[in-house]
């Protein structure tokens, strides 16, 4: 098999500050082939989007890159280059697509200068030749009436329209790898719908790999093909879409899926996890979901589990993996929920 | 605020007749009217004792406007709020106040809604201490049963807002608002800045409560899904009108308005075999402007579905089965999945 489009070895970037070193992510290797949609999902502070932003190299102080850490990407590794460097490739090879349109795009700047802007920092050319790029992106990503459009402000715009010409500055230079974080969380479920729709078809037609970050599990069975859960900057899960829902191993996916209201127990409780994702600064030592986990037992307070392969293109970061008959000894997990979800 | 017995269970305990807000668009120095945005048009339904209905739309659609009106945070333009045998629209300020501790809110946002300056002892207290309901000692202990109720700690009392997960904070809204023993709570997208496992504990929370107090909830959400799971009746609105009105199993099995059918069929299933074979309707374009709404039928500009009537005459919001009502001319039945 051809390298993969990412690969991504031991990724660690750690925040510096005054309350102690957040290990925001801590150690997460994975790949992206060419042409593939991978899903990255987790509840807030467990390091998606701090993976995300490693990958462009856009942390900033106190936050770092920890020097083991490898970003393969087209054969160079992108956490030695420089930011020179590293400003050619990003918006050019590899893009991406923020949560928030309206802070993504610039509000005093039409919605056609800032992707002719994009052509002209990467490709050069005339400003005439931009624009006429920037018009065809604006029609490419079904914006009616693009010519117009163009000579709009970001505040003329709908939310699901600006998430069009966000996605737009991210494909207009052909980028190899879009990392989009959250796209649709701000839009209406509808217009979600359009996006995704989208994002899929324009997927298809130009090859593009899409790491996509979310915490909706249903935007994830809709568009990836492949699934990695992260938790307390790791990586707990990673399967390909199917397996992942129909035999999630690791007990934080399970809880995952099983916190969501399902169709036919309406009115009954739904299963929680209790407590809540601890601060980067104090992850739980060993296995870091034991304190929260319904089946951990004392290895799992001692031993730091590795990712295990369970299956084919299958692994979990859970010592199940190895004592599979331990499953059946579901208790309470260790927190008393009021206790633990405390920070003070 | 009399403590006279409910009427029967048979009838409402909040009725909501015509309920209309258009907010002015001032223009010029001399502030002249220029136009309204037409919120709220002429919505009604009733929430029978001890029952969830279950608000859902779009942004825009009007559903957080309904809920603030039936609390009177927003004055309506027209319309009747009938709360136990009283309208609340005609109430003076003072009488509105006394009765609001039988009428009681949960906002969306836990880190907005709770004074960062007050401690969470506070906080809860503060409808105590208003409606001189409970002072000193005894409303200490009030303050940390009401805690303890919504699965805090009672020593939290003395912390800040800022000390707490949005999960926590939730819970001290939620106490909050229980503090005065009301009937009604108006939960106002209460779980939408949640993550999903904390979303959970919340929704068992409003469930636990609801079967101890005695609660009826107006929910006001955008996701289906936990609509679904929370209410008794669902009533979907769009462009400040309400579309369809029925009982769950009614409105996401055989739903009716083909707004409903495209509002359902856009939510992803986290259930990747099921996501191919489900139907999948997209609607076109965006939300009209509720400046400027179409008129007659104001969904008709994307629907699919829409005739000449559609254009000409607004459908009215007619009873299809006795469970179930339809504001569209051509109603059929249709299954999503």
């Amino acid at each position: 098999m051809a390298d993969p489009l990412l690969r991504v070895r031991d990724l660690r970037t750690y925040f510096y500050t005054e309350n102690g070193v957040a290990r925001s992510v801590d150690g997460v290797s994975f790949e992206i082939g060419a042409g593939e949609t991978v899903g990255l999902v987790g509840e807030s502070g467990c390091g998606k989007s701090v993976t995300a932003l490693s990958l462009l190299r856009l942390v900033r102080p106190p936050g770092r890159i920890e020097s083991t850490s490898e970003i393969l990407f087209d054969g160079q590794d992108l956490a030695k280059l420089s930011e020179k460097e590293m400003r050619k490739i990003r918006g050019a090879r590899m893009a991406m697509v923020f949560q928030e349109p309206m802070t993504a795009l610039n509000p005093v700047f039409t919605v056609g200068d800032q992707i002719a802007e994009v052509v002209r920092v990467h490709h050069g050319g005339s400003k005439k030749e931009a624009w006429a790029r920037a018009v065809q992106m604006l029609e490419t990503v079904g914006i009616p009436a693009p010519e117009q459009r163009a000579t709009e402000y970001p505040h003329q715009l709908s939310g699901g329209m600006r998430q069009r010409v966000v996605i737009a500055m991210a494909l207009v230079m052909n980028p190899a790898l879009v990392i989009a974080d959250e796209p649709t969380t701000a839009l209406d479920v509808t217009i979600q719908a359009q996006i995704l729709e989208l994002m899929r078809e324009l997927q298809q037609r130009l090859g593009t790999s899409i790491l996509l970050i979310t915490h909706d599990l249903g935007v994830v069975a809709e568009t990836a093909s492949r699934v990695i859960v992260m938790y307390g900057g790791e990586i707990v899960e990673e399967a390909p879409v199917d397996e992942l829902f129909k035999n999630a191993h690791h007990p934080y996916t399970e809880g995952l899926l099983n916190a969501m209201p399902q169709v036919g127990h309406e009115r009954e409780r739904l299963a929680t996890i209790p407590g809540s994702v601890p601060p980067p600064t104090a992850w739980p030592k060993a296995c870091r979901f034991h304190d929260r986990c319904p089946y951990a037992w004392d290895r799992c307070a001692t031993e730091h589990p590795p990712l295990y392969q369970i299956g084919p293109g299958h692994s979990s970061r859970c010592h199940l993996a190895e004592e599979p008959e331990r499953r059946a000894d579901k208790h309470e997990p260790f927190v008393v929920m009021a206790g633990a979800e405390g920070r003070p | 605020m009399s403590n006279a017995p409910l009427l029967a269970p048979s009838s409402p305990l909040l009725s909501v007749r015509d309920l209309t807000k258009h907010f002015p668009i001032k223009k010029g120095l001399l502030g002249k009217t220029a136009g309204a945005v037409r919120a709220v048009d002429g919505v009604s339904f009733d929430v029978m004792p001890g029952e969830t209905l279950g608000l859902v739309g779009e942004s825009g659609c009007g559903k957080s406007t309904t809920g603030r009106m039936i609390l009177r945070l927003i004055e309506p333009t027209a319309g009747t709020v009938e709360f136990d045998g009283i309208d609340l629209v005609s109430l003076d300020s003072r009488a509105m106040r006394r009765l609001r501790r039988k009428i009681q809110v949960i906002f969306q946002d836990p880190f907005s809604s709770l004074n960062p300056r007050m401690t969470v002892g506070a906080i809860v207290r503060e409808g105590l201490t208003i409606h001189k309901i409970a002072e000193g000692a005894a409303a200490d202990a009030r303050v940390r049963q009401l805690l303890d109720e919504v699965g805090l700690r009672p020593e939290y009392v003395s912390r800040y807002p800022h000390e707490f997960s949005g999960g926590q904070r939730q819970r001290i809204g939620i106490a909050r608002a229980l503090a005065l023993r009301p009937k009604v709570i108006v939960c106002d997208e209460p779980v939408s800045a949640l993550d999903v496992s904390i979303q959970a504990q919340v929704i068992n929370l409003l469930e636990d409560l609801q079967n101890e107090f005695d609660l009826t909830y107006l929910f006001i959400a955008h996701d289906l899904s936990v609509v679904r799971h929370i209410s008794d009746r669902v009533a979907v609105m769009y462009l400040g009108k309400v579309m369809e009105l029925a009982d769950r199993n009614s409105l996401y099995e055989a739903p009716q308005h083909p707004y409903t059918h495209a509002l359902l069929s856009a939510v992803p299933t986290p259930d990747p075999a099921k996501e191919q074979a489900r139907e999948r309707i997209l609607l076109r374009g965006d939300v009209p402007s509720p400046l400027n709404p179409p008129p007659a039928c104001v969904f008709h500009t994307r629907c699919w579905k829409a005739q000449d009537i559609c254009r000409v005459v607004e459908p009215p919001l007619l009873q299809v089965s006795p469970t179930h009502q339809v504001a569209c001319h051509f109603p059929e039945e249709r299954k999503l999945v």
